[in-house]
Formats: C-alpha cells, structure tokens, sequence
C-alpha cells in the first residue's frame, strides 16, 4: 500500500511535465493537469493497481472571473479500496470571442461523469467533447446563458416573467 | 395512472407493434416529487429511461455566493427535507474546516445524535413508501406514525420540525431542552419493538418479494462506476461507510455495524435501510450514554452568537461582535475544502471556495441523490417492464429537492 504523500510523486514521475502538484491542501492532495492530458490521468488514476481511484465523487465547474482563463473544472476522486482522496484540478484557456471553452469528457473512464458534465455545461457553458448526451440538465433547452457564471446576475435578467431581474450589461 | 400520457408513437417493429413514449410525471405519486421520466416502451417492455430533472431547481448553489456563511445553513435544509440536520452538518463541517475550528465535544455528540435520528426518519419514509409504490399502503402509514414522534423530538429540540436549521458553525445553536433525552430514549425503544412488526408485514409479502427480488439488479462494479453511494452502494455488496472508513466528529467513538447485502437489487436497498434504522438506533442511544455536560457552541465571538443571551444587555462587546456577525458576517480564510458525510442518501459533499471573504466564492453541492438517480438510466439489469421501473425509481430513494439543488 502506497503511502498517501507518495501516490503523488508517484503519478508526477510518470506523466513527467504534464501534470503538476497542486499543494496538500487542509483536506487532500491536488493535482494540476493540462486539460488534453486529463482522460489519460483519469485511465492512470482509476487503473493503476496501486492508486485505484475508481470512485468518482464529484466534478464540478469553476467560474475565476475576471481573471484570464477563468473556466476550471475540479474533479474529486476517491479511492474506495485505498480509502485516498485526491482533487484533480484543470485550468482551461479562454476560448476566442463567441466560442465556448472546451475539455474531454471522462465519461469513458467513470460513467458517473455524465451527469456530472451536463451540469457544468449547463451552468457554465464548458464544453465537454465527445460526451454522449451534452444537453442542458437544470435549466430548460431553450434556456440562454450559463447562470452559474460569475457574470450572470442572481436575480436573472429582467424580460416578462422576471420584473425583477437586472438590465443585461448591468454586470461585467 | 391517469397522468400518464403518451406523448407519441415512433416506427414499429417487426411484429407490427408500435413503440410509444411514456410520460411519466412530473406529477406522479410514485415519483416522489417533481420528477419526470420518459419512457421508451414496446408494449410494457421498458427499452429506455431517461429521467428529466430541474422542475425544482432553486439555484442553491448560486445563492450561496451572494450570502454569508451563517445565512446559507437554512438552505442547506432544502436539500434533502427528509432529514435536514445531517445536510446542515456536511455544510457545517466543510466551514470548519475552513476556519480550522471544532465544535466543543458537547455539540459534536447533540448534531451526530440529531443526524442519526434524522437517518431514522428518512429511512423510515423510504421503508414505508417503497411497499406503497408497489401497493401495500398499510407499512407506509405505520412507518409514518413513528416518523411523526422523530418529527416531535426535532421540533421539542430545534422548536422546527422540517427544517431545523440547528447546526451552527462551531456547535449547534442550543442545548437539548429538559426531558429530551428521556423522550428520545423512550422513541429508541417504541421504535425498536415495533420495526420487526413492519420488516414482517413486507419482508415475506409474496406479492412483494416477487416486484423487488431480482428486479432492479445493480452490480458492485456497476454501482461504483455510476457513482452510487450510501445504502444503495452497500446493497450492491460495497463494504464502504464514511462513518467508519474516514471517520469525522465523534463517529469513531461509536460502535456500529455497516450493513452490507450482497445482491443490489430493489430488495436488498430496502432491507439495508431496515438494518441501518437499527444501527442509528444504537448510535443515539451510545450518544446519549456517553454525552458530557459541557458546552455545545464554540466561544469565538467573531464566529457564533453568545450562549449567554443577557450578556448582551450588559457587555458592550459582545453587542458588537453580535451586530457585526450579524450584518456582516465573519471573514473566512482563503481556501478550498472539499467535505464528504455520510447521509442518509449516500455521500453528501460540499466544495467550498473561499476568497477570503465574508461568502463563498463557489460552494458546490455534492447531492448523493442526484448521482444515485443515474441507475435508472444505465448500469440497472433487470428492469425490464413499467412495473419495475417505479420499483426501482422507489428503492433507489431520491429526493428531489437534493436532485434539482
């Protein structure tokens, strides 16, 4: 049984540059990955026989806003024979303007990920590519704008059924 | 099931017989909420179910960014309505972490007692209500009996019956009052006679075991790749409990089994739940054993309101920190946490990023429900007519205010 500071330097030895640390952080460790490398370090992650990290518990969405590359998606992952937590973060670059920001999905490695990922699409507009169903989950289809983003108002925007909602461009 | 409507008809087969699509809900006793599943069906055979959700989404998350720490805690309630105290808790405990701050020994034992009860009454209803789903409407209302007197001992300690709001950060908000203890322990033993009787009423119903035997088979490997948790995972055979594997408050002072089944079909989640309502009775009652007196809420007046109310008629400052935790709330350092618990549904987990300011600058909700609910759209053998799927949909225990966030 690896030791848990070890499985760290253990993953970061074998993906080289490509995966960084991220600090112990006060409740687990953390990992840094360039989101091309992110299914290859999920495959690692679940199926190494010394890591097995087969559980994963959450994936969700960050809106840094407004600082550059403001999309982050976070996976929490957990061991369940092992009994280790590890958090997986990726920093996605912004997209131009009118595109959304992209990242692969990892519903090939958990299939718990599909659910996971149409949320964060819906409520932040991240593209997940090559996911099965990428539709909206929360909110209706013909619903626009990701309300989760730091930019989009609380209250909503103001049109018939919301009197009070913000004026769009209130918020930048 | 009169709000069953067919929405259209798609192709046919070889045989000549149409496939439609069923509407299911969102208005259906048997959906445990506003829940709505479309059907794929050719005659009663069930090829596809895709489960439609967000008819109750409030945005919790987004609203959690624009209030303070304290003011989220009531939020936090209505998730999982069935049993608030052990949701409160996950949040309460992902903030403390944060501030890295402990709630004095007293107030871990009260909010550990409070969340075993609530798993008491929140299995209780799953207990109940899945022999009603399948058309035993006797067990439902027995279990509701006992589920009312959890309900009357919350309301006895928090002065709410749903939405008790008792957790604090640092502790809970009051001490148990006079003859609580006494009344919760004659709860332990009414409730402890009377489970056999309700396990018997279903547990060896013919009509029963056949809708639930083998139906709705979920396998280990199955359950964990779609991310199942709780009495779910362990019906499938998975020996993992966060109680005892990463014990958090006092846990590790109790002595408890995990009830494991080994067969992950509908039966096997109901009976976990019966043997886990036995279990939680056992931990209140070790709680109330080794419960000290003592404090219950910590003493940082930056952080909670004072336990001494007259205090603020005399002490200037403790009106000042008093108006300040209230209009302003308290500053919480820069970081991120990530807490899991074991609630009543599975692992419920908040992700909370803090700036280093007085709200969250994201707060993710881990809801146990909303995953578990993937089982009736993959990784589920053995569900294969209508009947099975409300079965199944009724084991699995969603609650959909936890799933729509």
């Amino acid at each position: 049984m690896v030791e848990a500071a070890d499985f760290c330097d253990q993953i970061i030895k074998h993906f080289g540059s490509r995966v960084h640390y991220g600090g112990a952080g006060i409740d687990m460790h953390c990992l840094k990955v360039n989101p091309d490398y992110v299914v290859d370090l999920c495959h690692y992650l679940k199926n190494d026989p010394t890591l097995k990290f087969n559980f994963l518990s959450d994936l969700c969405g960050v809106d840094h806003h407004p600082d550059n590359r403001r999309f982050e998606v976070v996976y929490h992952l957990y061991s369940i024979p092992l009994r280790y937590r590890l958090r997986v973060k990726c920093r996605l670059d912004d997209p131009q303007k009118g595109q959304q920001p992209h990242i692969p999905t990892v519903t090939g490695v958990w299939r718990t990920a599909n659910w996971h990922e149409r949320e964060t699409f819906d409520m932040y507009g991240i593209i997940f590519d090559g996911h099965p169903n990428l539709k909206r989950i929360y909110m209706w289809d013909e619903f626009e704008g990701y309300p989760m983003c730091k930019d989009f108002p609380t209250k909503g925007y103001n049109d018939a059924y919301n009197p009070y909602g913000e004026e769009p461009g209130s918020i930048n | 099931m009169t709000n069953v409507t067919v929405l259209n008809e798609t192709g046919s087969n070889s045989e000549g017989t149409k496939e439609v699509l069923l509407n299911l809900g969102p208005q259906h006793p048997s959906t445990h909420g506003v829940l709505r599943l479309v059907l794929e069906l050719d005659g009663e055979i069930v090829e596809r179910t895709s489960p439609h959700i967000g008819y109750l989404h409030r945005g919790t998350e987004k609203l959690a960014e624009d209030f303070t720490y304290t003011q989220i805690i009531p939020l936090t309630d209505r998730l999982d309505y069935v049993c608030p105290p052990s949701t409160n808790l996950a949040y309460v405990l992902a903030v403390e972490k944060l501030l890295d701050i402990q709630a004095p020994e007293r107030g871990q034992y009260i909010r550990v007692m409070m969340a075993e009860l609530s798993r008491i009454s929140g299995h209780l209803l799953i207990v109940g209500a899945l022999p009603m789903d399948l058309g035993a409407m006797t067990t439902l209302l027995y279990c509701m009996r006992e589920r009312e007197m959890v309900m009357d001992i919350m309301e006895m300690i928090s002065g709410a019956r749903m939405h008790t709001s008792f957790c604090r950060i640092g502790g809970v908000r009051e001490d148990l009052p006079e003859g609580a203890v006494e009344r919760i322990l004659e709860f332990c033993d009414i409730l402890s006679d009377r489970l056999s009787d309700y396990e018997q009423l279903v547990a060896k119903n013919r009509i029963f075991l056949k809708r639930t035997r083998d139906i709705g088979v979920v396998a280990a490997e199955d359950a964990i790749d779609i991310g199942l948790s709780g009495p779910n995972l362990r019906a499938s055979g998975v020996n993992w409990d966060i109680r005892r594997d990463s014990p958090y408050e006092i846990y590790d002072r109790l002595d408890f089994n995990v009830v494991v089944r080994e067969n992950g079909d509908c039966y096997d989640r109901w009976i976990c739940r019966v043997d886990e309502i036995r279990e939680s009775i056992q931990m209140v009652r070790q709680c109330l054993a080794q419960m000290t007196e003592g404090p219950f809420l910590i003493d940082i007046p930056t952080i909670a309101f004072p336990v001494d109310k007259d205090l603020l008629g005399c002490s200037m400052e403790t009106h000042i920190h008093h108006f300040e935790l209230s209009a302003y709330g308290f500053k919480v350092p820069k970081g991120e946490v990530y807490v899991p618990i074991e609630a009543p549904k599975g692992e419920i987990g908040f992700y909370i990023i803090s700036d280093g300011s007085e709200k969250p600058f994201r707060m993710k909700i881990r809801a146990p429900s909303f995953v578990n609910l993937q089982a009736l759209e993959t990784g589920t053998k053995n569900m294969k007519y209508l009947a099975d799927v409300i079965a199944m949909l009724g084991s699995l225990d969603p609650v959909i205010a936890e799933v729509d966030k």
